[in-house]
């Protein structure tokens, strides 16, 4: 018999002690590669781990993020965690289950199939048997490599997974518990701030130390390294204010001054660019056909978590400790063993949680940064904490994009030839494959990295992810002009290109849905026969009472969208209805997700509610500005949505129990979201508006140019 | 070096330091170990440092420690414990209000300041009392349910 093929992480992590342990009676450890961002996945994983194990689910503690004895699973990201990291701990924990079963059956002399599991305790037909995981666990040697020949759990025995559990990291944050890594003290630590590098390939001028040290008001001492210069001192006030001071009292040579033409998605079209087809080359030739093209465009974003990026390290016998709360602690342990001369086993990556990074923030540069002048300081605990101003302007950001759709419709107002055109800069800009750690730019003799690639297909596309519509249309491509220089660092945000692709897909096809005088919920689904597709469309109809063929431009619009997630994750509608007179007031949202077998309903529905709001943040107000640098470096200058801004919005979750694979969630909603206000804007005012943010100038514009 | 003292949670503090414009949020995490009040910006517009003092909730991150000097401050460790939760604390567990939970610790105390002076507020008169307080993860809505409820609760609803 062929052996089975083991889930991706598994099959990289093969070995059981890698996943479970049984430390004491009546526990149960599990490791996981993936980290807790404030999505729940502990709490879900533990929830997988008890259904397996067939204990309950307060037994089992959860591990997660060290790069020592534990799964090495990437990145935390691109909502792969339950489908991917869930698929691997299931499995782990079944082989691992049927291992104590084999062993218990030897004991007992009687057959496997005997025997079962309650709450860790094993029965023989039933019957107490005295034996537990735990008496049998000395005895059983986990350091095999897992089989995948353990039977998962039937959907109908789960017990934990489909129920909606409490999040296990919640109390310790509304009782002030110090569960950031902000709140980490280590003995003899001192604080640091980084004089940050304007950009790659500015070099330090002068430094003006008295008037630094006389804004720190406290004992400061500067630690540097080439280009990069630290202020460390025991007086965490002290540094802050030395900090913000370096700004104006350090000066630098080879400063870009990035323009507010740059900020714009349209300045990418002039750019040196690296070229990709993707489907058949474009048909010169209409056939009869009409014709459709528009464009659409959003500018930079950026992460702008609540709390700027933090890190701790010490370098201590030979050995580098560090604390991060990156999404990737063993890339990030490669990254850092490159930039600073290391060997990888000698240095440790523990995760601690940190504010939410919706993708690559300033997480891993914050602990490059204390690693940096930990090393220059053996023994001394570091601690790093960016300044507001730093996270905004130096965290890496969601590339710009314009996308033009072509489209070829056929005499009944379907699309049979499908489009689109991308320019973009690269959404992989993480440390590896390419890409320095900010400090790294800074220190003399780094080695030159290789050419930074975009995420593969195979992983879901970066700038593309989402471009194919999964409509039935008899042929489509996407052209891709990846941008090679963009006038800000740029990297990977909630979704990729999901957002822009889906925003500028969806609204395209309202605008055919218009021409052909369909209903767009009727329009859509007359173009598809994906059943889940199909289903979260009309569902979300229903949640909102859809009425086809609503009056237009009377201030007050209704929009509906659609995607699914990669075109392989969830499947997830969204219908918005808004107000717009010069601005836009959202009223109410509704969003129905397909995301297979749902491990804890509340905490998908949970992220499924925050992608909704962060899109229409995005949507509604975010644009980094850029004027002689990176003007949005505050909370003023980079606006978000706020608590009366929010709309009351309701999710419904399709089949949840079902036995279909659970698809990661967390991103599904960024897109459709965005294409909703989009189309619900256009319904409101009768004009369409193509270009995001959808601010204030953009619409009084468009109405006067009406 | 200058001596301040006022009371936190009760119990009276005293931190002596060389920079009278130390901010009281400093002061709370690294002179008097309270971790809870968060720092989001020090530039008083995101509520992550909010306490209350004397009753009235306030930013702390660039509010200088002579300035309260003699007066009683309440951080989210003065709410309650797990044994004993505050109802907001409890209604946010209800609801399951945050995910990262970073914006919590300030939300929590702006939350009560509110009910203190609004015993039956609207969603709407919750949401504008919130509106210092940034939550980047999209956990409005459940944070507005629960301070609903513990709204309810506190009335003896
Ligand atoms: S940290 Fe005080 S308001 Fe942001
Ligand atoms: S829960 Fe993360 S900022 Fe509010």
């Amino acid at each position: 018999m062929n052996a089975p093929s083991l889930p991706g992480p598994l099959n990289d992590n093969p070995r059981l002690d890698l996943w479970v342990s049984f430390p004491a009676p009546g526990k149960v450890v599990v490791n996981t590669g993936r980290v807790e961002l404030g999505q729940g996945v502990l709490t879900a994983m533990a929830q997988i781990a008890a259904d397996e194990l067939d204990v309950a689910v307060a037994r089992v503690t959860v591990r997660s993020g060290v790069t020592d004895g534990m799964p090495n699973e990437g990145y935390t990201a691109g909502s792969q965690s339950i489908q991917f990291g869930g698929l691997a701990m299931g499995q782990a924990c079944a082989d691992v289950r049927a291992l104590f079963i084999a062993r218990a059956a030897k004991i007992l002399a009687c057959a496997t199939d005997e025997l079962g599991v309650r709450d860790g305790a094993i029965f023989r037909n039933g019957a107490a048997t005295g034996q537990d995981y735990w008496t049998l666990a000395p005895a059983i040697d986990l350091s095999v490599n897992a089989s995948g020949l353990a039977r998962r759990k039937a959907s109908a025995d789960l017990r934990f997974v489909g129920q909606s559990s409490a999040r296990t990291d919640l109390p310790g944050k509304l009782f002030g518990d110090g569960v950031f890594i902000h709140d980490m003290k280590l003995a003899g630590m001192k604080h640091a701030r980084v004089v940050r590098q304007p950009n790659k390939g500015a070099a330090i001028g002068t430094i003006d130390e008295a008037s630094i040290r006389r804004a720190a008001k406290g004992a400061i001492e500067f630690v540097r390294s080439g280009d990069f210069l630290a202020i460390v001192g025991n007086n965490e006030t002290a540094v802050e204010l030395a900090g913000a001071a370096s700004v104006n009292h350090v000066s630098w040579t080879h400063v870009e001054t990035p323009t507010p033409l740059q900020q714009e998605a349209n300045w990418l079209l002039q750019r040196p660019v690296v070229d990709r087809l993707l489907g058949p080359p474009e048909p010169s030739d209409a056939q009869g056909r009409q014709r459709f093209e528009a464009t659409y465009s959003r500018g930079y974003l950026a992460h702008a978590s609540i709390s700027p990026s933090c890190g701790l390290a010490q370098y201590k016998d030979d050995h580098l400790t560090v604390w991060t709360h990156c999404q990737g602690v063993f890339p990030l342990r490669g990254a850092l063993a490159r930039m600073l001369k290391l060997k990888p086993d000698a240095i440790t990556v523990h995760h601690v949680q940190g504010s939410g990074c919706y993708g690559h923030n300033g997480a891993d540069d914050a602990a490059a940064d204390a690693a940096v002048v930990a090393m220059q300081m053996p023994g001394t605990p570091i601690r790093i904490r960016w300044r507001r101003e730093e996270e905004f302007i130096y965290e890496p950001k969601s590339p710009a994009m314009l996308v033009k759709v072509r489209a070829l419709v056929d005499s009944a107002g379907k699309p049979a030839d499908w489009t689109a055109e991308i320019w973009s800069g690269n959404h992989n800009g993480r440390p590896g494959g390419g890409n320095a750690l900010l400090a790294g730019y800074a220190l003399p003799d780094q080695e030159p990295l290789p050419q930074a690639n975009e995420v593969p297909e195979a992983a879901g596309g970066g700038a593309t992810r989402n471009a194919d519509p999964l409509y039935d249309i008899a042929s489509k491509r996407i052209i891709h002009h990846m941008v090679t220089e963009t006038p800000v660092r740029v990297s990977a945000l909630r979704g990729l290109g999901a957002m822009p692709n889906v925003f500028a897909l969806e609204c395209a096809i309202d605008e055919l849905a218009e021409r052909a005088a369909i209903d767009p919920v009727a329009y859509r689904l007359s173009i598809t026969t994906d059943m889940r597709a199909r289903a979260v469309i009309e569902k979300v109809a229903a949640m909102a009472n859809w009425q086809a063929n609503a009056p237009r431009g009377n201030g007050a619009g209704r929009g509906i969208a659609f995607a699914r997630y990669k075109n392989r994750a969830a499947y997830s509608a969204v219908v918005v209805d808004l107000e717009v007179d010069e601005e836009i007031r959202l009223r109410h949202i509704w969003c129905a997700t397909d995301g297979g077998l749902i491990v804890n309903p509340d905490g998908a529905i949970n992220q499924l509610e925050g992608g909704v709001i962060q899109s229409a943040s995005w949507v509604l107000k975010e644009q980094v500005r850029l004027d002689n640098g990176t003007a949005s470096f505050d909370w003023d200058s980079y606006p978000v949505l706020k608590f009366s801004e929010v709309p009351p919005i309701d999710v419904a979750l399709i089949n949840p129990t079902s036995s279909d694979m659970p698809l990661g969630v967390g991103e599904a909603t960024a897109g459709p979201t965005a294409a909703a206000i989009g189309n619900a804007v256009s319904h409101a005012l009768g004009i369409r508006l193509r270009d995001l943010p959808l601010t204030r100038e953009r619409i009084m514009a468009a109405l006067l140019k009406d | 070096m200058a001596t301040f003292q006022f009371s936190v949670n009760g119990r009276p503090a005293s931190v002596a330091l060389d920079n009278e414009d130390t901010p009281l949020l400093d002061v709370l995490r690294n002179e008097l170990g309270l971790m809870g009040t968060r720092f989001g910006c020090g530039l008083e517009q995101c509520g992550c440092c909010m306490v209350l003092i004397d009753g009235a909730p306030e930013k702390c991150c660039a509010k200088p420690v002579s300035s309260i000097a003699g007066k009683n401050v309440t951080t989210i460790e003065g709410l309650g414990t797990p044994d004993a939760p505050h109802p907001l604390q409890q209604a946010f567990l209800d609801e399951q209000a945050g995910q990262c939970g970073y914006c919590l610790s300030g939300i929590l105390i702006a939350a009560k300041a509110l009910l203190a002076a609004n015993p039956s507020p609207t969603r709407a008169e919750i949401a504008l009392a919130l509106d210092g307080n940034i939550c980047r993860c999209g956990s409005h809505n459940r944070i507005l349910r629960a301070v609903e409820k513990a709204a309810a609760v506190m009335r003896g609803a």
